[in-house]
């Protein structure tokens, strides 16, 4: 049987040790510092502090969904099947931090309002968009061929990617035309350089994620291409 | 990059398919000329049909590439649809419509006028029932009817999945006449059967699929170019 | 002109999925059937107080709506691949968004028409009183019903095709069409009532927003999903 040659796909990118250890240092890090000096709040004391992992959070989720819109777009595009492979990977990621979005948002609400769940603006279209999520992550369970699994993606997850600033404006108007938004307040200075620190720490944390997912992704199709060159070569 | 020759009207060349992890296709590759039709012969489940929908432009290759009259299936497939008449092994027919009403929506789409698909109802002898829903059909006058909306597109190179299926004597004479008028006019056709019998005396040669690739000819024909002779048309 | 021949396309597909539809009447019975049974159970499950039903009536019509045209959507692209007509579909020249247009102006046609059941069921059974503005509730209706149909027919071509088409459609569908329900449930009540602070018309924009950007974006993505 002949040698296959290299793959001509360029080899899967590593990610590196170094940054994984940065990345959650840099959470840590961000983390004691906020809960070492931020101040009691008001009504919630130091519940208020579960703030500085859930409003990051909720970030993070916007910023996946925008790099599957970009990834989506790029791939319908070039076709290039890295980007779906990219795409994929952020929206895992991306379900990943809305579900802890949506966790701790429910476990700060317990205590502040006294129920596990409330039709609260935010946290009623954090759970829309993690149902967008879902739906994105079923459609690629259910679909076998690799290119129309791609192609369909691509599709659903920009055309979601759209939705996510439409769902939220129409909740939150839902919400507000009645009543003022029932979310912790995240506007007092006093907080404002906890909250950044943290988000920087976290997109790092989130960066590393999708490139390790990203790289087990391309590893698995690198697999497949050798597999696929193996049935076609042996005479 | 996949230099097709603009003189053959349907070259492929390598052609690789697979469905999750099973492969159907492992490099297929052959041709056809223009004036001849090409048996693709094979049992069920070798792939014929999927040479033949790679071909129709319905799916993608996984590798290898081919050409129908120069336009690449990938590439130009917009141009390779204005070339094929694929004939499928399921008719692909709309029940509830009438038979006028199904080669009437074949007109509209393709652009022809509605004589000529009343013209076509005559030609495949389903002109007495034209005002019936296909639902009542059985599967030789579906099969008709198929072939009536194939001619209606006027191909260039037809691309036949089992056309002789569920034909009568008359069903199958007319499918011949319909290749013969094809070829006769520069066309070419290739044709996916798994028996030969009704197909003889159309078919220039014929290649055999086996495990997802052409089976090499005997050894005192090792091109693939030269032509296996029909056992019985020599 | 390519157009007269695009239109033409659009016509004749509109027509063929119409004709298919109204014949096999088992459809289209079936659809509203449905969806006047899902407001029955709801008239059950909410009443029987004649005020509450009154204020449910808005919702009870919509997810009566969402319900039985997920079955619609799917039964558009049914037709084509229970007999491999697809295939002979995608073999006609012309641009493919003649397909999608096609697909859509007979849905379009196909759920106004189940709505329009189904709103007057709701009426009778939910005792909604119809107010002097009742046409701008109309209005609110027909976008509302543009933006079902919209995303229906696409998210459909896909799951038609698919393992568990029944359930992928609408985990695909009801979370997108949130910025819909809202907007026609919350209007369509406020000009029920008085609309006393104008809020209908901030949601009727939005609809029509909403109507827009996906008009454009399923056309576009369609070209790419419907290639097998």
């Amino acid at each position: 049987m002949p040698a296959t040659p290299p793959s001509p796909h360029s080899y899967p990118p590593r990610t590196s040790v170094w940054f994984a250890f940065v990345s959650f240092g840099a959470v840590i890090a961000a983390q004691t510092h906020a809960i070492l000096t931020s101040p009691a709040e008001g009504d919630m004391g130091h519940l208020q502090k579960i703030m500085y992992v859930h409003v990051p959070a909720a970030w993070m989720t916007f910023l996946a969904f925008f790099v599957v819109l970009v990834f989506s777009a790029r791939y319908l595009w070039k076709r290039n099947e890295n980007d779906d492979l990219l795409a994929a990977s952020a929206a895992e990621v991306g379900a990943l931090f809305n579900g802890l979005t949506l966790m701790l948002g429910m476990i700060w609400g317990r205590p502040a309002w006294g129920v596990w769940w409330v039709w609260d603006a935010r946290l009623t279209s954090t759970l829309v968009l993690f149902l967008i999520f879902v739906g994105y992550l079923a459609l690629r369970a259910f679909v076998d061929d690799a290119e129309q699994k791609a192609r369909w993606s691509a599709a659903v997850g920009a055309i979601g990617a759209i939705n996510v600033p439409i769902v939220y404006m129409s909740v939150t108007w839902w919400r507000t035309l009645h009543q003022p938004p029932s979310s912790p307040a995240t506007l007092d200075p006093a907080y404002t350089m906890g909250l950044r620190l943290n988000a920087i720490a976290l997109l790092l944390v989130m960066i590393h994620f999708i490139r390790k997912r990203y790289e087990i992704a391309r590893v698995e199709r690198a697999a497949e291409h050798v597999a696929e060159a193996a049935a076609m070569g042996g005479r | 990059m996949f230099n097709a020759q603009p003189d053959r009207a349907l070259d492929v060349s390598g052609l690789g398919k697979r469905f999750g992890a099973r492969w159907v296709l492992r490099g297929v590759s052959l041709d056809v000329r223009r004036g001849e039709a090409v048996g693709l012969l094979g049992p069920n489940g070798s792939g014929k049909s999927t040479v033949l929908r790679i071909v129709a432009t319905l799916l993608r290759p996984n590798a290898g590439a081919a050409a129908v009259n120069g336009f690449d299936v990938v590439r130009e497939a917009g141009g390779v649809r204005g070339q094929v008449g694929y004939l499928a092994h399921s008719p692909g027919l709309y029940d509830d419509l009438t038979a006028r009403e199904n080669l009437w929506f074949a007109a509209d789409m393709l652009g022809s006028p509605h004589a000529a698909a009343e013209a076509t109802l005559e030609r495949v002898g389903l002109a007495h029932v034209a005002g019936d829903r296909v639902r009542g059909f059985s599967a030789g006058m579906q099969r008709r009817l198929a072939l009536a909306r194939l001619i209606l597109r006027n191909p260039r190179v037809l691309l036949l999945d089992e056309p002789y299926s569920n034909l009568d004597a008359d069903g199958v004479a007319l499918m011949n006449s319909v290749i013969a008028g094809i070829l006769r006019s520069g066309g070419a056709a290739l044709v996916a059967l798994h028996e030969l019998a009704p197909a003889r005396a159309m078919l220039k040669r014929t290649c055999t699929l086996v495990a997802g690739r052409i089976e090499a000819p005997s050894p005192e024909r090792a091109s693939r170019d030269q032509p296996v002779p029909i056992p019985g048309t020599d | 002109m390519a157009w007269r021949d695009d239109w033409r396309r659009v016509r004749a597909i509109a027509r063929k999925d119409l004709t298919t539809e109204l014949r096999a009447k088992v459809g289209f019975n079936s659809v509203v059937a449905l969806g006047v049974t899902i407001l029955i159970l709801l008239g059950l499950a909410l009443g029987p107080d004649a005020q509450a039903l009154r204020n449910a009536a808005v919702g009870a019509v919509w997810l009566a709506t969402l319900f039985s045209g997920v079955l619609a959507f799917n039964r558009s692209f049914q037709v084509e691949i229970e007999t491999g007509a697809l295939e002979q579909l995608l073999q006609y020249p012309g641009p493919r968004w003649t397909i999608f247009a096609g697909k859509l102006l007979g849905n379009l046609l196909f759920v106004t028409l189940m709505v329009a059941i189904v709103v007057a069921a709701g009426i009778v059974l939910f005792g909604v009183r119809i107010p002097a503005g009742w046409p701008a509730l109309l209005g609110v209706l027909a976008l509302g019903i543009v933006g079902l149909v919209l995303l229906g027919t696409f998210y459909a071509s896909m799951a038609s095709r698919s393992r568990a088409r029944e359930v992928l459609l609408p985990l695909l569908l009801f979370p997108m069409l949130v910025p819909v329900l809202l907007a026609a449930t919350t209007a369509s009540k406020a000009l029920l009532g008085a609309d006393l602070m104008h809020e209908a018309g901030a949601w009727i924009r939005l609809l029509a927003v909403y109507d827009v950007v996906f008009f454009i974006a399923t056309f576009i993505a369609f070209e790419h999903v419907i290639e097998a």
